[in-house]
C-alpha cells in the first residue's frame, strides 16, 4: 500500500512533458482559430485583421478585442453554401457508418466465432490495412473505378453492362472509398465487444429452446451495443471532416464541409471564414465527442 | 454444447473471406500494375521496373520521400517518448489535477477531423511567426501521433501486474528503478509498436502535412495527392508499391522484435 504511495509520485511527474505538449499544440491553436473566425479579413499576410502583437502590450491587445466581431458566423448562417455543405457532411457520415455497420458486424462477428489462434491472425489482417498508407488505398481505388479501369473491364466480360459505367467522380465511389478506409475502426470495437462475451449465454440461450437466429437478437445483438456505438462515433466523427476521399472519388458538385473549409482557406485565402467554419464543425461535434468519450470510460472501467 | 454455438457457420466463412478480399485485393492489383510496362494505367504491357526507375530519377519526388523520411523518423521519435510518459503518468499516476484534461486531450486528436487540427496548428504557427517547413510539419505530426502512441502503451501498461513493481520496491529499488528495470522490458512491445504506427502514420498524412508545411518542402503523401488530382500515372503505382513495402518491412519487424521481447519477457519473470 505505502510502496504504491511512493510510485504515485514519480509517475505522476512524468506525465508533466506530455502535458505541456498538449497544452502549446493542441489546446492553445483553438483559442487562435476562436481569435481568427472573429477577426475581420484582409488582403495582406497573414490574411487577417486585427493581429495581436504582444510588444505592443495591453493597451493593443484590448484595442484589437473592440475590433473583433460576429461577421464570419453571421456569413455562415446566411450563405447557402455553408449551410448545404454542412448537411451534405452529415448525410454522407450518417450513410457511411450505417454501410460501415451492416459490412463490418458479420466481419467482426465472424472473427469472433474463429478458433483463438485464427483470431489474432484475423485481427492482424484487418489492423494492417490501416498501417497501409490511407492515400494509397484510395489511390488503388482509382485504379480500380476508372472508366477503362479493372471494375469496368470485369462488369463487361462478364456481361454485366453493355457499355462502362461511369464510377468515378460519382457518390457511389465516394462511399467505396470512405467505407473501404474506415473499415477497420468499424470491425476493430464491435470485434472487442463480440469476443469478450460470454459463450456461456448463447448456450443457456439455446438450452432454453432460442433459435441461432433469435439468440443472436436477443443476446449477443444487445450485448455488443456498446461496441457498436464505438464504432459508429468513431467512425462518424472523422468522416464529418473528412476532406481527401471526397476530393478524389466525389464529384465536383456539392461539397462536404471539410472541402468548403479547404476550399475558402486555400483557393479563396478567407482565414476568418475557414476560421469560423471550423469552429463551427467542431460545435457540431463535440456531443458526439462527448458521447464517445463516455463509451470508452464505461468500457474502461468495465474491463478494469 | 459449446462447440455448437460457437461453432462457423458458412454465413460467418462468406464474411470474412469476403470482408478480406475487400481489404486486401485493391492493394494487390495496385501492386501488380506497378510492374506493368504499358504508359497506360490500364492497359498490360508486361511486367517492367520502368516505372521504378523513372521515380528514382525524379528529383522532385525524392526530395518529398526524403523529407517525408525524416519528418516521420524525428516526429515518430518525440511522440513515442512523450506518448510513453503521457501513459506512465495516466495509469501510474494517481489522481491529479486536471489529469481528465490531458486523456480528454489525448483522446480527442484520435477522432477529430484532421482539417481541424490542420488549421488550428497552421493559425498557430502563423501567429507565432514561425518559418514554416521541416519543423513545424514535425511538431504537428508529434502531436497527432503521440496520442496514438499514448493509447497503445496505455494498454499494455494497464493491464500489466503491479505487484511485479510492488515486490522490486519491496526489495529495495526506488521507484524509478522499478520501473525502468521491471516495468520498461516488459512494455517494450508496447512502446514499439507505438514508434511503428507513429511512423507509418506521419508517413502517411496529406491534411495535416499541406497545412503545416511551407513552400518549398512538401512531404511525399501532399506530391503524390497532387499528382493524383491531376491524373492517374503509372510512376504513383510503383512510389505506392515502394510505400507498401517499406510499412510492411516495418510491421514484421515490429512484431518479430515483439515476439523476441515478449518471450524473453516471460522467461525472466516466472513470478
Amino acid at each position: 500500500m505505502s510502496a504504491r504511495r511512493i510510485f504515485a509520485q514519480p509517475a505522476r511527474y512524468a506525465a508533466i512533458a506530455p502535458y505541456v505538449w498538449m497544452v502549446l499544440f493542441f489546446l492553445v491553436p483553438f483559442g487562435f482559430v476562436l481569435k481568427i473566425s472573429l477577426s475581420q479579413t484582409a488582403i495582406a499576410q497573414p490574411p487577417y485583421v486585427p493581429v495581436f502583437d504582444f510588444a505592443e502590450g495591453w493597451a493593443a491587445i484590448k484595442a484589437a478585442f473592440a475590433q473583433l466581431s460576429l461577421d464570419n458566423f453571421r456569413l455562415l448562417v446566411s450563405d447557402n453554401l455553408y449551410i448545404s455543405s454542412y448537411l451534405r457532411s452529415l448525410v454522407v457520415a450518417v450513410t457511411s457508418t450505417l454501410i460501415l455497420l451492416l459490412i463490418g458486424y458479420p466481419i467482426a462477428y465472424g472473427m469472433a466465432r474463429l478458433p483463438q489462434r485464427w483470431q489474432a491472425i484475423a485481427m492482424m489482417l484487418v489492423i494492417v490495412p490501416f498501417w497501409t498508407s490511407f492515400l494509397i488505398r484510395i489511390y488503388a481505388w482509382i485504379n480500380i473505378l476508372q472508366h477503362d479501369g479493372l471494375l469496368n473491364k470485369v462488369l463487361l466480360a462478364l456481361h454485366l453492362v453493355s457499355s462502362p459505367v461511369v464510377w468515378l467522380s460519382t457518390d457511389t465511389a465516394m462511399y467505396i472509398g470512405i467505407v473501404y478506409s474506415y473499415l477497420p475502426f468499424m470491425i476493430l470495437p464491435l470485434y472487442a465487444t463480440l469476443a469478450r462475451m460470454d459463450p456461456s449465454l448463447l448456450e443457456a440461450a439455446s438450452d432454453l429452446g432460442a433459435s441461432p437466429g433469435r439468440a443472436f437478437w436477443l443476446v449477443t445483438f444487445p450485448l455488443s451495443l456498446p461496441g457498436v456505438g464505438a464504432g459508429a462515433l468513431l467512425c462518424f466523427i472523422p468522416i464529418v471532416g473528412e476532406f481527401v476521399i471526397p476530393d478524389l472519388l466525389a464529384g465536383s458538385g456539392s461539397m462536404m464541409i471539410g472541402q468548403t473549409l479547404w476550399l475558402e482557406f486555400f483557393t479563396n485565402k478567407d482565414w476568418p471564414v475557414a476560421a469560423a467554419a471550423a469552429v463551427a464543425l467542431l460545435m457540431l461535434l463535440v456531443p458526439p465527442l462527448l458521447l464517445y468519450d463516455r463509451l470508452q470510460r464505461r468500457q474502461l472501467g468495465g474491463a478494469g | 454444447m459449446a462447440g455448437k454455438v460457437n461453432r462457423l457457420s458458412p454465413f460467418n466463412i462468406t464474411a470474412l473471406a469476403l470482408g478480406m478480399a475487400f481489404l486486401y485485393l485493391p492493394i494487390v492489383i495496385l501492386v501488380i500494375y506497378s510492374f506493368n510496362a504499358s504508359r497506360l494505367v490500364t492497359v498490360w504491357g508486361g511486367w517492367s521496373l520502368r516505372w521504378y526507375y523513372e521515380f528514382f530519377n525524379d528529383r522532385a519526388m525524392l526530395d518529398a520521400a526524403w523529407m517525408s523520411l525524416r519528418v516521420a523518423a524525428v516526429s515518430a521519435t518525440i511522440a513515442t517518448l512523450l506518448g510513453t510518459l503521457a501513459a506512465v503518468g495516466l495509469v501510474r499516476g494517481e489522481r491529479f489535477r486536471g489529469r481528465s484534461l490531458l486523456s480528454g486531450m489525448l483522446y480527442a486528436p484520435l477522432v477529430m477531423p484532421e482539417v481541424i487540427s490542420g488549421l488550428s496548428l497552421l493559425l498557430l504557427f502563423v501567429a507565432l511567426n514561425a518559418e514554416r517547413g521541416f519543423w513545424t510539419v514535425t511538431i504537428a505530426h508529434t502531436t497527432l501521433t503521440m496520442c496514438f502512441v499514448t493509447v497503445v502503451v496505455q494498454s499494455r501498461l494497464a493491464s500489466l501486474d503491479r505487484s511485479l513493481e510492488e515486490a522490486a520496491m519491496d526489495l529495495g529499488c526506488d521507484p524509478v528503478q522499478a520501473f525502468l528495470s521491471v516495468t520498461l522490458p516488459l512494455i517494450i512491445p508496447a512502446i514499439a509498436a507505438g514508434w511503428m504506427l507513429a511512423f507509418t502514420l506521419s508517413l502517411d498524412d496529406v491534411v495535416i502535412a499541406s497545412f503545416t508545411t511551407g513552400p518549398g518542402s512538401s512531404t511525399l503523401p501532399i506530391r503524390i495527392y497532387s499528382e493524383v488530382r491531376l491524373g492517374v500515372k503509372p510512376e504513383i503505382n510503383a512510389i505506392c508499391t515502394m510505400v507498401i513495402v517499406l510499412i510492411a518491412v516495418v510491421i514484421v519487424i515490429a512484431s518479430l522484435a515483439s515476439k523476441l521481447s515478449s518471450s524473453k519477457a516471460e522467461s525472466a519473470a516466472p513470478l
